[in-house]
């Protein structure tokens, strides 16, 4: 940790911080401040990603937001509200197809303090963003059927597969499950089995199994320890990522990253945007918080990271000083305070 | 057979006789729309299949892993309890790619009306032209709805309690249509269809079950955010059957967040209605949750056709023939089958005994986390039905 310090003193890098609407200013700013207080070497550039309409009419988000992600290549993201009858995709779709963004990596880990029926979760779900089920290519064949399709191709399975053994590889995790559906959808199904079977050769430090969808939901609610890195196309992803969001409390607490080509990666919380408590000082940073953390570890620095994370869990583990929904009356600045009075023990 | 066991078995068939006047008079007097006792199988418009002398043939498949054992024990209590059932054995070879061993079982289903059937395996060494034959049974025999109740059991032990949720699932579209392409090599396309009829006829039965069953609220499970067209359609029928039916409430929940809230408060759920995929992953959710796969029974239901299977589907090729396996679910689907023929009184004192033996924790299998083994399981059910009375052969 110490030789890592002294390399990178004096090398600030930049992120591109995209605070989001609703209560997304607050809990952005609240997450600036605690790694103010941790001296973590980041300097944010805050951007807006309203769609605007580029020329030729499609929809795009701002190009000075682009331009600062290209230059940065890493983001933070808060949640972003989707106008409905705007006009427009979701802003989450525009961000994922403007940057390619094709894995969506959530590490859920149990929350000392934060009691759930379930304990001792860790395991990590990597999920295909960009192909499977949410193509959106869907028509009325006739008035009263209607056809939805399904897409799988072998190099979107292949670099997902390869994502995810990297990505346990780097993290020291022991295994990668690929998780599917192939006994009824054998060819889909089946090909994306295929790859990631491929991939396995390539990396047998890393145990690799298989399992149907079901019996990992199955599994999952009785005993999710068994469980280590899954991963898995876009559908299935969806549902066993807020699945296992559940088991550790809700997407208040789970944070988010999506890894795009050329190296972009933006770290999301995954919430929504609770214009209710927006302005009122009660939003719970902590998902936003996580989802920098993973971001400080993809960047490489794990010391910033595990002090920030430890300050976090300290302060829910007291119980002393909580948000409202984490089963506290405390204010957002206050619970902030609080991580970043501990940050600064820390060291 | 001695002269007491003719005289007690002619009173166990009187006990019999009198159980269907005294149902049919009540049927007669309240109107079948009233009848929501839970255990009878008001909610299938078959009627109930022709019996031969006296008996009902019914179709058994034993599937792989640990099916045939299972059977084997369903057969067995079922001797036991002088069940005037006769199973017709159709095996289904799971590693020949011929359709003859699935078309001889349909066919025998088709005869007979009703089937019991364990899981069969899909070998993935075969080319995908190969259908899941669990699959093929399904939607060949348009068994349009699969019912799984999911009830917290007294004496297992769970991270959550009191679940009472009645899960109801389109078998034959959507996910599961085996429609798949592989347009140039490296991309394929799967097919999910959205029918109107389909999704009428599933969102009718789902209301019209909570009717006949006193239930107070339908959830539809859908993606219709993302998926605006497909599950959009499902829902918008949802939403039309529902207008039919003023005194049950309906809302609608988005998938992912259904299974959020499943594992942190199950409780809030009562009847939930969803196409095929949400229903595979839905019911194991909640499975899983009151206990696992050894305990919940499935039922799939058409408008000619009905078969009983364990809810979750599973092989269980890992503990194949070790004795070990949980009877339970298929003991439990055994009582609905005998429901369904309108046995009530045989289907209430086996399902009254199993549950006797699951609160037992002593007899508790693996699965349960105990050191049961099944034989152990199977042979307190059968005490615990010969103490209730003269109407079963000697242990």
């Amino acid at each position: 940790i110490g030789c890592e310090t002294a390399c990178l003193v004096l090398q600030l890098q930049t992120v591109t911080l995209i605070p989001g609407d609703g209560i997304g200013p607050e809990i952005s700013s609240a997450v600036m401040k605690i790694f103010e207080a941790a001296k973590a070497p980041i300097q944010w550039e805050e951007r807006n990603v309203t769609a605007i309409k580029g020329p030729g009419g499609r929809w795009m988000i701002p190009p000075d937001a682009k331009e600062s992600m290209d230059k940065s290549k890493i983001g933070l993201k808060g949640p972003l509200k989707t106008p409905i009858a705007a006009g427009h995709p979701s802003m989450n779709l525009l961000l994922r197809k403007t940057f390619d963004l094709y894995a969506n990596v959530r590490p859920c880990v149990s929350i000392e303090g934060y009691k759930t029926p379930y304990t001792d979760v860790n395991l990590v779900t990597i999920r295909e963003n960009t192909e499977g089920e949410y193509s959106g290519i869907e028509h009325v064949i006739v008035d009263g059927v209607v056809q939805s399709i399904k897409l799988i191709t072998e190099n979107a399975s292949r670099r997902i597969a390869e994502y995810a053994f990297e990505y346990a590889r780097n993290n020291q995790r022991a295994s990668v499950t690929a998780v599917h559906k192939a006994n009824i959808m054998r060819m889909s199904d089946g090909l994306f089995l295929r790859k990631c079977r491929e991939v396995a050769e390539n990396f047998k430090d890393i145990k690799f199994t298989e399992m149907y969808l079901d019996t990992v939901c199955l599994n999952m609610v009785q005993d999710p320890t068994q469980f280590d890195v899954l991963v898995m196309p876009n559908l299935y992803g969806d549902i066993l990522s807020d699945l296992c969001a559940g088991l550790i409390g809700g997407l208040g607490v789970t944070p988010s990253g999506n890894i795009g080509a050329n190296g972009v990666a933006i770290f999301e919380s995954v919430h929504g945007t609770a214009p209710d408590i927006a302005g009122l000082d009660l939003a719970n940073p902590t998902a936003l918080l996580l989802s920098a953390v993973m971001m400080l570890r993809h960047m490489g620095l794990h010391g910033y990271g595990k002090k920030i994370e430890t300050a976090c869990f300290d302060t829910i583990r007291d119980k002393k000083v909580l948000t409202k929904d984490l089963g506290g009356n405390s204010k957002c600045s206050e619970f902030t305070a609080e991580i970043c009075r501990r940050v600064q023990d820390l060291d | 057979m001695t002269a007491r066991s003719i005289c007690s078995l002619s009173r166990a068939l009187k006990a019999v006789w009198s159980d269907r006047l005294a149902l049919s008079a009540a049927a007669r007097v309240h109107g079948a729309a009233s009848c929501n006792q839970r255990h009878k199988s008001t909610y299938t418009s078959i009627p109930p299949p022709a019996r031969y002398g006296g008996r009902h043939t019914v179709t058994l498949i034993p599937g792989d892993g640990i099916g045939p054992e299972l059977a084997n024990h369903v057969r067995e209590l079922f001797r036991f309890c002088c069940v005037p059932v006769d199973f017709e054995v159709a095996n289904v070879d799971s590693s020949l790619a011929s359709e003859d061993d699935i078309n001889n079982a349909i066919m025998a289903i088709r005869r007979n009306g009703v089937a019991l059937k364990g899981n069969i395996e899909t070998n993935h060494n075969l080319p995908p032209s190969y259908k899941s034959r669990n699959n093929l049974l399904r939607t060949t025999l348009d068994l349009y709805a699969n019912v799984m109740h999911c009830q917290s059991l007294p004496g297992v032990r769970t991270r959550h309690k009191n679940i009472d949720i009645l899960i109801i699932r389109e078998n034959t579209e959507g996910e599961y249509s085996s429609l798949e392409h592989e347009n140039v090599p490296g991309v394929v396309e799967c097919l999910k269809i959205i029918t109107r009829p389909k999704s009428l006829r599933i969102a009718d039965y789902a209301f019209r079950t909570a009717r006949e069953r006193g239930r107070r609220r339908v959830t539809a499970v859908h993606k219709a955010n993302i998926m605006k067209l497909a599950d959009g359609l499902f829902l918008e029928c949802c939403k039309e059957v529902a207008s039919g039916y003023p005194e049950i409430a309906f809302d609608s929940m988005i998938v992912d967040n259904t299974t959020m809230q499943l594992v942190s408060r199950p409780q809030q759920f009562d009847v939930m209605v969803m196409p095929n995929l949400y229903g595979n992953v839905v019911s194991n959710v909640c499975a899983g949750l009151v206990g696992g796969p050894g305990l919940v029974p499935g039922a799939n239901y058409g408008e000619d056709y009905a078969l009983f299977e364990t809810g979750t589907r599973n092989t269980g090729k890992s503990i194949a023939n070790r004795n070990i396996a949980n009877p339970t679910a298929m003991l439990l689907a055994s009582c609905l089958l005998l429901d369904h023929l309108k046995l009530h009184a045989y289907a209430s004192m086996i399902r009254r005994a199993i549950i006797s033996t699951v609160t037992e924790a002593r007899l508790h299998t693996a699965d349960l986390g105990g050191q049961g083994s099944t034989s152990e399981v199977v042979q307190s059910i059968m005490k615990a039905i010969q103490s209730t009375g003269p109407m079963t052969l000697s242990i």
